[in-house]
């Protein structure tokens, strides 16, 4: 039982990362019909921001995750969209997803070459301590880390479902002509999605690399993993994408301990399959129509 | 206006000017090459392998600098071109096979034992000798006259782990955290084999892939087996994240490595988490030898950062084949060979080895070794362990 728990805190912690990355598909996905392949880059790249914050600006942790976030902000949210998805997307949504994969790419060469190919340490916002919860001890970073993660989750979803600016910005998500023709800055709200996005993605990035270590290679694990949670819970919808990363979080540590840590890789991949086959718009999504 | 014959005779003139260049510059080129000796190392730059890769890369590069600096060897200065096998053994196996189209006199690398297994049959057809940083005992069982090792193979360093469990921790039983390649599945089977030898009950036998960022099934399945020790071989970067895990989840039990797990990356990737962590090391640059802790200095200074021991061991492969080149006269890769088996280098005629070692028939290699501790986030030795054949 004991094993149980802490496998089932390390998934939830885990999956809880997945979830802010997933969201971030989701709701670039929904205001503006955007998949961004380079979503995994997005997440590894912030640590190095926060590095270089550190190690050449001479910047204490906090600070330095501080100016990680606001230059993620501006490089991954305000420049990716100016300069790649405004540009793209007006021939179509496939040259946009091969111009993401081509981002992807030039972001892991470009992180390897500045910074070179060893993992890097990243320190932790919580310090080194455990706490023995019903009989199992846990790391206070473990729990401060599901805690975050599922807190930015939670805020988020008030903000989208309770707030003004949230149901404008879901307004643009469901029908942008509808929502010009209501007065709402329609070129605002995507904006903001692709800034909560980055940010997003800045603090998935603090969150785990101090476990994952600070690698350029480390966006093609959490990419593929969020990618796959957002369409297991529902790619048009921000909560589907909460729940399917945090799903896969669990049944990913679950099978790494009760099968076999060969086959885990191969879990995501199988539950895509199946909800491919079985429920296309995923956990909580809605079925799309295709408009001629 | 310009006949056929004019244009004809100028074109003429135009090729002579063509060849007469072409051949200025291979004149040129191939007297750049008569200057210069051809040993490429072809070694993991990038992918799991890059902590291992990067280390032994900048030991050949430091050595390599010194030996010309003082005029290379027999006159000849050391061209080492570095190729990154990118951790991939197919990679590694196309990158020896372009660099056998320029003669190379010796191949240093790789670093990743799967890449060595499939390039050193690539090598031996060439007649080429390969220096490789690969530990994994297959490496010098298959009867390649051509391969040599910088570092101890398994066959070596799993009995003396096995003893400091026995002896120094008196532990009944083990857990065993491997990696799933050549280099893990090889120390896995020493290391199972060294226990059954000494009646230690193996109550865990988990395997791991290779650049796992998840480890924290791994520890929960540790904590069940409840084993007085716990095995862990993996490469640098996996061991880093598993003993953060480790530290994370409170893994009870005596944390045993054999070289990687107390390496200085490992031990600057996983912080306080690799204290307490004990074990056997092949190489180590707080070891109390003197020519160990000069060359942890110049490579500091030289790359600013500590090396691990993938760097010693690029740095005595080179000094290796000045010593045998210097030996045998001449740059004959066979006849390299050939004196390398049965050779004992001492560091007072090559005092680049570093440390008095000998290369075996297979070409294994034997030299004292050190067992360690990790105190306060430095590798502390605390033991010095003869040579095995002394």
């Amino acid at each position: 039982m004991a094993s149980f728990l802490q496998l089932l805190v390390s998934g939830l912690a885990t999956g809880a990362i997945y979830a802010l990355v997933a969201v971030g598909f989701s709701l670039l996905w929904q205001t503006s019909q955007t998949i961004n392949f380079a979503q995994g880059e997005f997440v590894m790249v912030p640590a190095f921001f926060v590095l270089v914050a550190m190690h050449t600006l001479g910047l204490p942790f906090w600070l330095a995750a501080i100016v990680g976030i606001a230059t993620a902000a501006l490089v991954l949210g305000v420049l990716f969209k100016r300069i790649i998805v405004d540009q793209m997307l007006r021939h179509g949504v496939l040259p946009l997803v091969v111009s993401t994969i081509a981002l992807s790419l030039f972001m892991r060469e470009a992180v390897k070459d500045f910074y070179s190919a060893q993992a890097q340490p990243f320190p932790s916002l919580v310090a080194d301590r455990d706490i023995t919860l019903f009989g199992v001890v846990f790391s206070a970073q473990s729990l401060a880390l599901l805690v975050v993660a599922v807190a930015i989750v939670a805020a988020l979803h008030i903000f989208l479902q309770h707030t003004r600016f949230g149901r404008m910005m879901q307004a643009t998500a469901q029908n942008p002509t509808v929502a010009r023709i209501l007065g709402i800055d329609v070129e605002r709200m995507i904006l903001t999605t692709f800034l909560v996005n980055a940010v997003l993605c800045a603090i998935a990035s603090i969150l785990i690399s101090p476990i994952y270590l600070a690698k350029f290679t480390n966006g093609e694990t959490l990419g593929l993993a969020a990618f796959v949670a957002a369409i297991i819970g529902g790619f048009n919808q921000a909560r589907g994408a909460m729940a399917g990363g945090i799903l896969l979080g669990v049944l990913d540590n679950l099978c790494a301990a009760y099968m076999s840590a060969q086959y885990r890789s191969a879990v995501p991949l199988i539950l895509l399959v199946l909800f491919i086959l079985f429920r296309p718009q995923g956990l909580m999504g809605r079925v799309e129509e295709r408009t001629v | 206006m310009v006949s056929l014959s004019q244009i004809a005779a100028r074109r003429g003139v135009l090729g002579g000017i063509v060849l007469a260049g072409a051949l200025a510059v291979s004149s040129l080129s191939a007297r750049a090459a008569d200057d210069t000796v051809f040993i490429p190392n072809v070694v993991e730059l990038s992918g799991a392998g890059a902590v291992s890769g990067t280390n032994w890369r900048d030991g050949i590069t430091l050595a390599v600098e010194e030996i010309n600096a003082a005029g290379g060897i027999l006159g000849k200065k050391l061209n080492v071109p570095h190729l990154d096998t990118q951790s991939d053994a197919s990679i590694a196996r196309a990158q020896v096979q372009k660099v056998m189209d320029d003669k190379p006199y010796v191949i240093l690398g790789p670093v990743f034992s799967g890449s060595v297994l499939v390039t050193m049959a690539l090598a031996q057809q060439n007649e080429i000798a390969e220096i490789v940083g690969g530990e994994a005992a297959a490496i010098t069982q298959r009867g390649n006259a051509f391969v040599f090792r910088t570092s101890f193979g398994q066959q070596f360093s799993m009995p003396k782990i096995a003893n400091y469990i026995r002896d120094g921790l008196k532990a009944k039983s083990v857990a065993v955290l491997w990696v799933n390649n050549d280099f893990g599945k090889g120390g896995r089977d020493n290391f199972t084999k060294e226990m059954q030898a000494r009646d230690i009950k193996v109550v865990a036998d988990i395997s791991t892939e290779s650049g796992q960022v998840d480890f924290a099934a791994d520890v929960v399945k540790l904590k069940a087996a409840n084993a007085d020790a716990v095995f862990v071989y993996t490469n640098e970067e996996e061991s880093a994240r598993f003993l953060k895990e480790a530290r994370k989840q409170s893994l009870k039990g005596a944390l045993i490595g054999e070289t990687t797990l107390l390496s200085q990356k490992v031990i600057e990737l996983a912080g306080e988490a690799a204290n307490g962590v004990r074990g056997h090391v092949g190489l180590s640059s707080d070891a109390p030898v003197p020519a160990l802790a000069t060359f942890a200095e110049k490579f500091k200074k030289r790359f600013n950062y500590a090396n691990d021991h993938n760097g010693i061991k690029g740095y005595v492969a080179v000094y290796a084949i000045k010593h045998v080149t210097e030996k045998i006269g001449k740059f004959d890769s066979k006849a390299f060979a050939e004196a390398l088996h049965g050779m004992t280098i001492t560091p007072d005629k090559t005092p680049g080895i570093l440390m008095e070692a000998t290369w075996d028939k297979n070409g294994d290699i034997d030299r004292a070794s050190f067992l360690g501790e990790v105190v306060a986030g430095k590798q502390k030795i605390v033991e010095v362990l003869p040579k095995l054949n002394k």
